[in-house]
């Protein structure tokens, strides 16, 4: 039987190279919306991770009232990560910051004291919490300690970019779901009618007693023979395809280098495109024939 | 004759396959067959004469399962063909051998493979097939063209292949469906002569045909039919319309 769909895939020649290159287009589709998805996950996160909201506390804030505020935030279930700057160090990074600059350093130093305050820096666990976190700031008891919080300031853009990244999962999301399923669609189509130019041929094998099964199967074998083939010309293309586009890729959304992690997930990616590739091939064969080996009428 | 084991008996004589008031309507003014009756017994050698669209195909094609009836059935030895179950019905048609105007081979496959995967199809092992398809090949004289594609073999040649196919699995019965239909008058003569050969080997031949030479020179029973209906069953029939 495997035999016989090896044979059968040789001798259709031109149609097992159709079906076989409209497969690697659809496993190409699907290939590329992995990888775009990817790029597009860890870009968002990147982004993500760049927004926190600061806490500036008044030069009077006690150290012990601030570690008190840091353990209470830490208990909150939206907090992500907090950072601790105190005063000291607030200083030394502005002096640094500003080492260059003679006069700011002058200055400071014939000020003698230090004239900033303490901050926290907080992450959430989703941008979206960032309202809750400064509402829970702002109305307890630590009010008194706490000079500004800038995420008043922050809100729009924090809110914009909060509804872009869920924006735009949303729209990769049905691209992706679109788009792959118009490339099945077409692979399917592309199969049936090999199978249909098959059909005399069906027919004959059932006027000399073959059963369904033993008709079916050869069908079956070409489809993954079909799945299998597409799934190597394509994971052929993706390889220049990642050398070249890997690190624009990774400079341009800031996500990981392409082409090392198609190295690393070589063979997670070519089973994923193979069963893919594979169930495509069979479920389709498996449709078409459905159809000429139903008794007639 | 191990058919004889389960025929179906009525009075004294012995029926391999019993058409009983078998209608086939396609559509209201289309009726291929109207409440036909027929039997025949083991070894005969029956033809099916009458005009095309007289009902001689769709006779064949009832039995071979390939078209329901509209009403009536339609048994081989005691099996009512159309109700049997997917499985069974391969099995049924593996003991008919079935032969058509247009041959039927299967065009990527040659003349050696074509029968070869009857047997296959038959769960038949590899021995029997490397030592039954050129016994056939030879005594259908056609052992130099085994490999040959049906592309590369005349008319004459391709029905020899087909009825190499057909006997292949020695089936109990041969249908042959207009099998003279393209083939010219000595190409003829040999394949009437093979199935005349193949029927006095022990098989039933049932013969559609509408060639009135062939059907004078083998004077055997003739089933006429006309319209759908049968209208004249001879032992020892002659062409007449």
């Amino acid at each position: 039987m495997v035999k016989q769909g090896v044979v059968n895939f040789w001798r259709n020649g031109w149609v097992s190279l159709a079906t076989v290159l409209i497969m690697v287009i659809t496993l190409f589709v699907v290939g590329t919306l992995f990888f775009s998805n990817l790029l597009l996950t860890s870009a968002l996160q990147s982004l993500e991770k760049k927004v926190d909201i600061s806490v500036y506390f008044t030069n009077e804030a006690q150290e012990e009232e601030i570690a008190s505020l840091q353990i209470a935030l830490k208990r909150l279930a939206e907090v992500d990560s907090i950072e601790y700057i105190s005063r000291d160090d607030a200083l030394a990074q502005f002096r640094q910051r500003h080492s260059a600059n003679a006069l700011i350093t002058q200055s400071l130093d014939e000020l003698g004291e230090n004239p900033l305050g303490a901050t926290i820096n907080v992450k959430a666990k989703d941008p979206k919490q960032y309202a809750s976190i400064s509402r829970f700031l702002e109305s307890g008891s630590f009010g008194s300690i706490i000079d500004k919080i800038n995420y008043r300031q922050n809100q729009v853009v924090i809110d914009r970019l909060t509804s872009l990244i869920a924006a735009s999962r949303a729209l990769g999301l049905g691209i992706t779901v679109v788009l792959a399923f118009i490339a099945i669609l077409v692979t399917f189509n592309t199969i049936r009618l090999a199978i249909y130019t098959s059909k005399d041929e069906i027919s004959i094998m059932r006027l000399v007693g073959a059963s369904n099964s033993y008709i079916r199967g050869p069908f079956l074998v070409e489809g993954m023979i079909h799945g299998l083939l597409a799934t190597i010309v394509t994971m052929i293309i993706f390889w220049p395809l990642a050398v070249w586009l890997g690190p624009k890729a990774s400079r341009f959304f800031g996500g990981p280098n392409l082409f090392n992690y198609y190295l690393t997930n070589f063979v997670a990616i070519f089973l994923m495109l193979l069963v893919v590739g594979v169930v495509l091939g069979v479920i389709s064969s498996l449709i078409a024939t459905r159809r000429y080996l139903r008794e007639q009428n | 004759m191990k058919y004889r084991a389960n025929a179906l008996y009525i009075s004294s004589f012995v029926i391999m396959i019993y058409y009983d008031h078998v209608s086939k309507i396609y559509t209201d003014t289309s009726t291929a067959l109207e409440d036909v009756s027929l039997t025949i017994e083991p070894q005969e050698f029956v033809s099916l004469v009458g005009q095309s669209g007289a009902g001689k195909s769709t006779l064949l094609k009832l039995l071979l399962a390939e078209e329901r009836p509209s009403s009536g059935k339609v048994f081989f030895e005691s099996l009512d063909v159309h109700k049997l179950s997917n499985g069974d019905l391969p099995k049924v048609r593996r003991r008919l051998g079935a032969v058509f105007q247009d041959y039927k081979l299967l065009p990527t496959k040659t003349a050696y493979e074509n029968i070869a995967f009857a047997m296959e199809a038959a769960g038949k092992t590899e021995d029997e097939i490397q030592k039954d398809v050129p016994q056939v090949l030879e005594l259908v004289g056609l052992s130099d063209k085994a490999w040959h594609f049906p592309s590369e073999l005349s008319g004459g040649e391709l029905q020899r292949v087909a009825i190499a196919r057909a006997i292949v699995n020695r089936p109990d019965v041969i249908l042959a469906d207009e099998p003279t239909g393209n083939l010219d008058p000595i190409n003829t003569w040999e394949i009437i002569g093979l199935l005349d050969k193949i029927n006095e080997l022990g098989t039933t031949v049932i013969l559609a045909t509408h060639d009135k030479d062939v059907i004078n020179s083998l004077k055997r029973r003739v089933v006429t039919l006309e319209k759908g209906k049968i209208v004249r069953d001879e032992k020892r029939g002659r062409y007449v319309l």
